[in-house]
């Protein structure tokens, strides 16, 4: 882009921050609509059990009460990906099951509700395992299950396979090849808001109010559609103001037609928010996995191969969580250069909660287990640690095995970056003595930049209306849920139009009058909205050309949109006065447009071959952690990042989107875990499941790199997703550097490092005794 | 029942408030559900995450674990009483969106005024507190979205500039 950019890559504060900063912004939980009810949700007593019976009397008899749902109430479709979900359930799959729901006039009394609820259970011992599930003799979990005809075992819920190049060639060309299994645990997104959602009915022309805090609106709208057997139309999605996203809001779950139930049989407003307990009981995961993986390598450091096999809990239904494999093949065929992959992905069904889908999407897992396997590759071949990535790192106009085009590519540039920023080479050479032990480690990501064609259309729809006074309207389809993209958005018109950002304002949270988008998802949102939007300004500008040509009495052409003004050589004029005329002067229009932007990208074919984004981010990170060999705390202390954004177009924006991630990725190498003990949440509150506090940041160092990929606005790609993905790998990679100790599981929570550390000096002393 | 309720009077944003509560009665509810006060949030309810954070005689506390009877005689600040018609925004709220500290903002509220608490506390003691006190300082508050850096900065810069 050749003009001088006044407004785009300066730093902007967040445009309804105000509001946020004051108690004004209303979230959903802060909605309260006449005549209201609220309500409750009846969790199933075991994780795997027949209902016997159910019997409301009593919970109906509470003065207060309106009504009382379960699954012999309701005419409704299953949901999810695979349609393989009930919302109300007549047998208990997973300790979050949903078996009865109450409306009441109180949340006291709905609560009260819910413990006169008797149901009879007979407890079946439940499967937890996915190996065990794999079993030819284990029984069907989910019943709507459609494995065995798909994939051969009746408890597969979903499967992959990808693969390109010559394996057995690459094999046998490798000098080294290493080995191991990897698992990652589950853990959750935390969002500060907790689930909520608030269902209007309306009796009179039979239409459905929800205000929903999705980050798809769109997609949710048919899906609530499907479950309820409505006409979509009647069904209008509005978003408050959201309290964290990370990926959660991606699916529709069943408490969301559940309170539209109970909305259509009462005829009443009614809300449902979830406490945190029954956040982190019936809110969606980050999906375990055992990765198996086998890397080569051959004499030059040259990768030769992976081989990947990844078992993944599915849980008992099967959410977009489970889609998660089209990201991480992406990764392994991709992320550095890869003469073979084979890939294969399975989603089992267990009696676990279901997994959903979290920022990264699969990728933090991938990731980790490449760049652990590339760690020890290097070792074995007496490589640096940052040679061996090097060699590899990927490079502009590469086109991968799997079909990626890489027209630009920011990767060595950022590997190179953080090595040096962190003073790598030497400080990974560095042997500690004493109790506390340093280490560095190092770590690189690929992840889709400009959206990722996964439904049949990754579009966004954009209305712009400027009105008689210089005011600019942004209906867009997107929708913001606290990563900062309706800043970008107007960064961008006021960039283009010359309108002060105080003169814009953006609409995006209502389906009646927004038009299409995808969603929020795959770091897509400043990439596609922001096309779409150009598109849009496009359309109007040669509508105001058009017009302040004649009225300035000039050739048409181009103008010049500064400071509410529109002007060339000489003349000028203003905007509100060219949007005035347009109206009054003939021949009468209102100076409003309608774009709809579709990315280029691919739809991959049935062997995933294909080029499936609008293009692609890269990013390193290094990282120095201290760890305390008397207590296995680990310390980080500095964490370098560095990531192609293609161009950086909100610099403060985009820090915050990149500390956020980073301090998700800490918690998620070091302190976050969901543990469950058949079938049982053990730890479900803050207390217990530990998310870092402002104590516990280290200093995050960040060097944006700029490629200005033509794809992009302004030449910028997707950044929401990339910083957290690979800060457990570089974490784990500096704790092994720290104490020479292998860790293939995460957390690295205190116990585990020090259990790893104590033995590893029994072994040592073992060793010299022997000798 | 109604000789159950007890009769409290306080001080809310600068308000007299007289009010007849259930013993039960926790402040959260009283502020938001009688008071119509959103502002405060309700995070976890567990006292684990300061989203609910208000201050009651000038001491920021968690209102998801205060009994509302034990506000009686006393006065209670919360977000909405920052805003004044001459001036919507404390300089604390300023600070934090020059900072770029507000992502989702759920969080936000309860550091704005665990913020205004400490530098009130820091003020009577005449000093200046240290980076590392103003990370301690905001220990009882969680944010998914932001990674603590710029609330830190936010809140280091205005402790650190009392004057303003
Ligand atoms: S809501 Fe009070 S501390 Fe979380
Ligand atoms: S800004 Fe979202 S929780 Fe802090």
């Amino acid at each position: 882009m050749d003009k001088n950019l006044n407004i785009i890559g300066k730093s902007k504060p967040k445009l309804d921050g105000k509001e946020r900063v004051s108690g004004r912004a209303v979230y959903g939980h802060d909605i309260e609509l006449p005549n209201m009810l609220h309500a409750r949700i009846l969790r199933s007593q075991y994780p795997c059990a027949r209902i016997k019976s159910i019997d409301c009397t009593k919970a109906l008899g509470l003065e207060g009460v309106k009504c009382i749902l379960t699954a012999q109430d309701v005419d409704v479709n299953r949901i999810g990906y695979k349609r393989d979900h009930p919302v109300l359930k007549k047998d208990a799959n997973c300790q979050r099951d949903e078996i009865a729901a109450v409306a009441a006039t109180s949340k006291e009394i709905a609560a009260k509700a819910l413990n006169l609820i008797h149901v009879e259970y007979e407890e079946i011992e439940g499967i937890f395992d996915p190996f065990e599930a794999m079993k030819e003799e284990s029984r069907q979990i989910n019943l709507h299950g459609k494995g065995k005809d798909l994939y051969g075992n009746k408890n597969i819920a979903e499967s992959f396979h990808y693969s390109h190049g010559e394996l057995e060639k690459q094999t046998k060309r490798s000098k080294v090849i290493v080995s191991r299994r990897y698992e990652l645990p589950r853990v959750t997104h935390c969002c500060m808001a907790t689930s909520n959602i608030t269902a209007d009915y309306s009796t009179m022309d039979g239409r459905l109010t929800l205000y929903a805090s999705t980050q798809v609106p769109f997609l949710y709208q048919r899906d609530m559609a499907h479950a309820l057997k409505m006409d979509p139309s009647l069904i209008r999605i509005i978003q408050p103001v959201i309290g964290g996203g990370f990926g959660s809001k991606l699916d529709m779950y069943p408490f969301e037609p559940i309170c539209a139930l109970l909305s259509i049989k009462t005829g009443k407003p009614v809300q449902l928010l979830y406490g945190r307990e029954e956040e982190f009981l019936a809110s969606p995961t980050r999906q375990t996995m055992i990765i198996d993986l086998t890397s080569g390598a051959d004499a030059d450091g040259k990768f030769t191969f992976r081989e990947v096999r990844i078992t993944m809990d599915n849980g008992a239904y099967t959410s977009w969580g489970a889609t998660t494999p089209f990201v991480m093949m992406q990764t392994y065929s991709s992320l550095y250069q890869v003469a073979a992959c084979d890939f294969q992905a399975k989603a089992i069904y267990t009696n676990n909660p279901f997994a959903g889908s979290f920022r990264g999407y699969g990728n933090p897992q991938a990731t980790f287990s490449i760049e652990r396997n590339n760690d020890l590759l290097a070792d074995e071949l007496g490589l640096g640690k940052d040679e061996i990535r090097l060699i590899n790192a990927n490079y502009p106009g590469e086109i991968t095995g799997q079909g990626l085009h890489f027209k630009t590519c920011g990767a060595k540039p950022a590997l190179t970056k953080v090595i040096e920023a962190s003073n790598f080479i030497r400080k990974n050479r560095e042997k500690h003595k004493g109790r506390y032990l340093k280490g560095v480690g190092l770590a690189s990501m690929l992840h889709v930049g400009g959206g990722a064609k996964i439904y049949r259309s990754d579009g966004c729809g954009t209305r712009l209306k400027l009105d008689h006074y210089g005011y600019l309207d942004i209906i867009t389809g997107s929708s913001e849920i606290g990563q900062g993209s309706e800043t970008v958005l107007a960064m961008i018109a006021s960039q283009e139009l010359g309108i002060p950002m105080k003169h814009i304002k953006v609409v995006n949270t209502d389906t009646d009058v927004k038009p299409w988008d995808v969603g929020v998802h795959a770091s897509r949102t400043s990439f596609v909205a922001g096309n779409s939007l150009l598109g849009a300004i496009r359309l109007m500008k040669q509508k105001l050309d058009r017009k302040a040509a004649q009225l300035m009495e000039c050739e048409a052409g181009e103008f010049l949109y500064e400071n509410g003004l529109i002007k060339r050589d000489k003349k000028e004029i203003r905007i509100d006065k060219v949007a005035r005329e347009m109206h009054f002067g003939s021949p009468n229009e209102l100076c409003i447009v309608e774009y709809f932007y579709e990315p280029e990208s691919s739809f991959q074919d049935k062997q995933f071959m294909g080029d499936v984004s609008g293009n692609y981010a890269f990013a390193s990170q290094a990282v120095e952690v201290e760890v305390d060999t008397f207590t296995g705390n680990v310390k980080v202390r500095d964490v370098y990042v560095s990531q192609d954004v293609g161009r950086v177009l909100n610099p403060m924006g985009l820090q915050g989107q990149i500390e956020g991630g980073v301090a998700t990725g800490i918690g998620y190498a070091l302190t976050e875990e969901m543990i469950y003990e058949k079938g049982y949440l053990m730890n479900p509150s803050f207390h217990e499941y530990k998310l870092l506090t402002a104590v516990d940041m280290p200093d995050i160092h960040f060097y944006p790199i700029e490629t200005l990929d033509e794809a992009g606005p302004y030449g910028s790609k997707g950044a929401g997703e990339a910083p957290l993905i690979p800060t457990a790998a570089a974490i784990a990679n500096a704790v092994s550097n720290a104490l020479g100790i292998e860790f293939l599981t995460l957390p690295l929570s205190p116990e585990k490092v020090l259990k790893a550390w104590s033995e590893k000096k029994q072994n040592e002393l073992a060793n010299s005794q022997s000798i | 029942m109604d000789e159950n309720l007890i009769p409290i009077s306080f001080t809310i944003n600068g308000e007299k408030v007289s009010k007849r509560i259930l013993p039960s009665l926790i402040l959260i509810d009283l502020i938001r559900d009688q008071l119509q006060l959103k502002g405060t949030k309700p995070g976890c309810l567990e006292g684990e995450c300061g989203a609910c954070t208000v201050l009651v005689n000038g001491s920021a506390v968690n209102s998801c674990l205060y009994m509302a009877v034990n506000i009686d005689g006393k006065e209670i600040l919360t977000i909405e009483g920052l805003s004044s018609i001459e001036q919507p925004l404390h300089p604390i709220q300023e600070k934090m969106l020059e900072h770029g500290a507000v992502q989702c903002g759920f969080c936000t509220c309860g550091i704005v005024l665990t913020t205004k608490a400490f530098g009130e506390e820091c003020k009577k003691e005449g000093k200046i507190p240290t980076r590392k006190e103003v990370k301690k300082s905001l220990e009882g508050h969680l944010c998914r979205c932001t990674g603590y850096v710029k609330i830190i900065d936010a809140a280091e810069d205005y402790l650190t500039h009392p004057s303003v």
